[in-house]
């Protein structure tokens, strides 16, 4: 209990003196997850959409593959996308490992399922209100997709809310792409298991406070947005 | 597109035959009301023939070489996109190539013409069930459609609503377009069609003008439906 | 997909690019604070940023193998000298040295406490069966810690009953451990100093030869892999062995304490 004082105590001092040093790796943190919530969202809408409405062969078992690698391990991902950027590997030439872009391609991967799977489960629950009507008014499957993502969008924010809160959380995938760098690629998560390591435990567990106040707050400014957005549109 | 045609048309799923082999030619002019008890297959009858459903055999055809080849249909439960009502009238005049200023135009003219130009930017999903059901007929209606097939419209709707939109289907049907409508209600099939499909158990039982069909119907089945008694099978 | 590309190539553009380059360590050395307090003066010096990605001893020098690295900077003789052989490295060259220490609970129950000899006090420890706690991770310090047992003459890994835990951590939550159970451990003196949570335990034996812990640093291989910043690098290797780095290196201290010791100046250190 006393370690949990501690930690609230250096909590609090880190945030008080604005250390700069805390503000790089929160600044860094929320930029590297934020870009790539961003991408995987751009590519797992549409996506989770055109399996929703779409009819084709193996569609069932494309369900079954994206829903299981809502589960994939990060340091699995880590690990892949590692051996991808590594000059030893195919695309060592782009020479972005150990640097925040490494690590936003990591989180990206690591995030495109969740964010696929959830949402196509959601439009296609919407799918079975709409289909009919979105036919008989002559829209196509493309059409009709793009015009769920829009009617979905106050559910779609908490996918991909679920998204970003996966994103932050992670410290396989980033550490091993980014190499905990200091100035460069240390992010929160990275930060506090190398404070763990180092045996700083109050330090490590405030840190992880002001971690955790961080997603509150992004979702909580999520929520906001869509409170007033679906009190205009119904 | 009229006439619509149905030749020998059956539809199953998974061994149950819900339409069984029914034929008939649909023209254009009078107000065509299909009959029938809860069950009976109408809905799905309606279904095919507006091609949201392809039968498993037989053929839907429509022989007519008119130029309008638009149909729109209205559902027993409203589906409105999470816009306003203008919006939801305007997104179907778009699928159907209209140029904006159009879209507008059509859109005010037909939500005035229901009644509802003052919650023309109320988000639809907060108008009342009825309200919502005549957005529905609107936008069908902006469409300029040739034939409006309405699949049990008022089944949810209270006495009032109801005639309000009975009324508004009797303005479709005078500025041309021909009325396909599926109802359980003896009343309403009486007020508002011309003709009458009775449709029981996933066949066309009977087929004939209104007032002889309710005066002296043909078969036993149609007799007992008009009489209030449940069918017996 | 194609979108994370794009992003990948923008960030790689020049616009991204500022002179660095990447040097493959370990751990420890970045937990002793040695490149907080090092690095920044060749960087003023230079206008080089040195990124440091601190791995286990092994793990840097497979990093460097597959290209990832510029420059390999650890402490394990052996193994470095395998890596310029193997033709990854150009040449190892001897840099400083810190040393290791064996830590123990202060009421000292094998009796170790003031023994000069590392050997000698392992021995003891055994005997007693007092517990001893092992980083079991094969990392640098795991592996000195295994030389050192065979120098004592016990083949631990044959020969270790209940009292030896092989907690397979890293040294500081391996302290931790250590702090908790009052147990003897083997620790790198650096991580020692910046550690909080000593509890009952203290130093009891330092200062023997062979608990001295040599640094190399060594270029990779241009040859092998032509995209390493081959100048920036060897500017960074000629200025810690210089007077001036060496004397850099000897002026970082932990209260009061120094903690690296340079001897660019042995050449078959």
């Amino acid at each position: 209990m006393s370690e949990l004082g501690a930690a609230l105590a250096q909590a609090w001092a880190l945030v008080n003196r604005l250390d700069s040093g805390l503000l790089g790796i929160v600044a860094l943190s929320l930029e590297v997850s934020l870009t790539a919530v961003f991408i995987a969202a751009a590519v797992g809408l549409p996506l989770g959409a055109l399996i929703a409405v779409g009819r084709f062969r193996g569609r069932d078992a494309l369900i079954v593959v994206l829903n299981a690698l809502m589960g994939l391990p990060p340091v699995v991902v880590g690990l892949v996308v590692y051996l991808l950027l590594s000059r030893a590997g195919p695309l060592g030439t782009l020479g972005i490992l150990f640097t925040p872009a490494a690590m936003v391609v990591a989180q990206a991967v690591l995030v495109t399922p969740i964010i696929a799977a959830l949402s196509r489960q959601t439009l296609e629950d919407a799918w079975r209100e709409y289909e009919k009507q979105l036919r008989s008014l002559g829209a196509s499957r493309f059409t009709a997709a793009l015009t769920l993502l829009w009617d979905t969008r106050f559910a779609l924010v908490t996918v991909v809310l679920a998204g970003f809160g996966r994103a932050a959380a992670e410290v396989g995938a980033v550490m091993i792409v980014g190499g905990n760098i200091d100035g460069v690629t240390r992010v929160m998560t990275t930060a506090i298991a190398l404070e763990t390591s180092k045996g700083d435990l109050p330090l490590a567990l405030g840190l992880g406070i002001v971690l955790v106040s961080l997603v509150i707050a992004v979702n909580a400014a999520a929520q906001v947005i869509k409170t007033s957005a679906q009190r205009r549109y119904g | 597109m009229l006439p619509l045609v149905l030749d020998r048309v059956s539809f199953a799923v998974q061994g149950r035959t819900i339409i069984d082999s029914v034929s008939c030619e649909i023209r254009a002019g009078e107000r065509t009301v299909i009959l029938g008890p809860n069950g009976a297959g109408k809905s799905v009858l309606m279904r095919l023939c507006h091609g949201l459903l392809a039968p498993t055999s037989g053929r839907v055809e429509w022989r007519g070489s008119g130029k309008n080849r638009r149909q729109a249909m209205v559902f027993q439960r409203p589906v409105m996109l999470r816009r306003s009502a203008l919006e939801n009238i305007t997104y179907g005049l778009k699928l159907a190539g209209a140029s904006r200023q159009e879209r507008e135009l059509r859109a005010h003219d037909v939500l005035e013409a229901v009644g509802l130009a003052h919650v023309a930017h109320h988000p639809a999903r907060v108008l009342s069930g009825g309200e919502q059901q005549k957005l529905a007929l609107a936008r069908a209606w902006a469409l300029g459609p040739e034939v409006l097939f309405l699949d049990e419209p008022t089944a949810n709707l209270d006495p009032r609503a109801t005639r309000d939109l009975e009324s508004i289907v009797g303005h479709i049907c005078a500025s041309g377009t021909k009325i396909i409508m599926t109802t359980h209600s003896l009343g309403q099939a009486r007020r508002l069609g011309d003709e009458i499909l009775f449709v029981s158990g996933g066949r066309l039982v009977e087929r004939a003008a209104v007032d002889l069909f309710f005066i002296k119907p043909a078969s036993a089945e149609a007799a007992a439906f008009i009489r209030g008694e449940l069918p017996w099978s | 997909m194609l979108s994370l590309l794009a992003y990948a190539a923008c960030a790689a553009s020049p616009a991204y690019a500022q002179k660095f380059i990447t040097v493959a360590s370990t751990t420890s050395t970045e937990q002793s604070g040695l490149f907080k307090h090092l690095l920044p003066i060749f960087e003023k010096r230079s206008g080089i940023q040195v990124r440091v990605v601190a791995l286990g001893t092994g793990q840097a020098l497979d990093l460097a193998r597959r290209g990832d690295a510029d420059v390999v900077f650890v402490h394990a003789r052996s193994a470095e000298e395998r890596f310029v052989a193997e033709g990854h490295g150009v040449k190892r060259v001897p840099v400083m040295y810190n040393d290791f220490v064996l830590i123990g609970p202060e009421h000292d129950p094998a009796k170790i406490g003031g023994t000069r000899d590392i050997a000698e006090a392992l021995r003891k420890i055994k005997a007693a069966s007092a517990p001893f706690v092992s980083r079991g991770d094969r990392s640098g310090t795991h592996l000195a810690e295994i030389a050192l047992w065979k120098a004592a003459g016990i083949d631990i890994a044959k020969e270790k009953g209940r009292w030896y835990r092989d907690t397979g951590q890293g040294m500081g939550p391996a302290l931790n451990t250590a702090s908790s159970l009052a147990a003897y451990i083997l620790a790198d003196r650096g991580t020692w100093l910046s550690f909080n949570n000593r509890g009952a335990l203290a130093v009891l034996v330092e200062r023997d030869k062979r608990l001295f812990n040599q640094y190399g640093v060594i270029l990779v291989n241009p040859q092998k892999h032509p995209h390493v910043k081959r100048y920036a690098a060897q500017s960074f290797i000629d200025w810690i062995v210089s007077p001036e780095g060496q004397k850099a290196i000897a002026a970082y201290a932990i209260g009061g304490e120094q903690l690296f010791y340079p001897n660019a100046d042995q050449p078959d250190a």
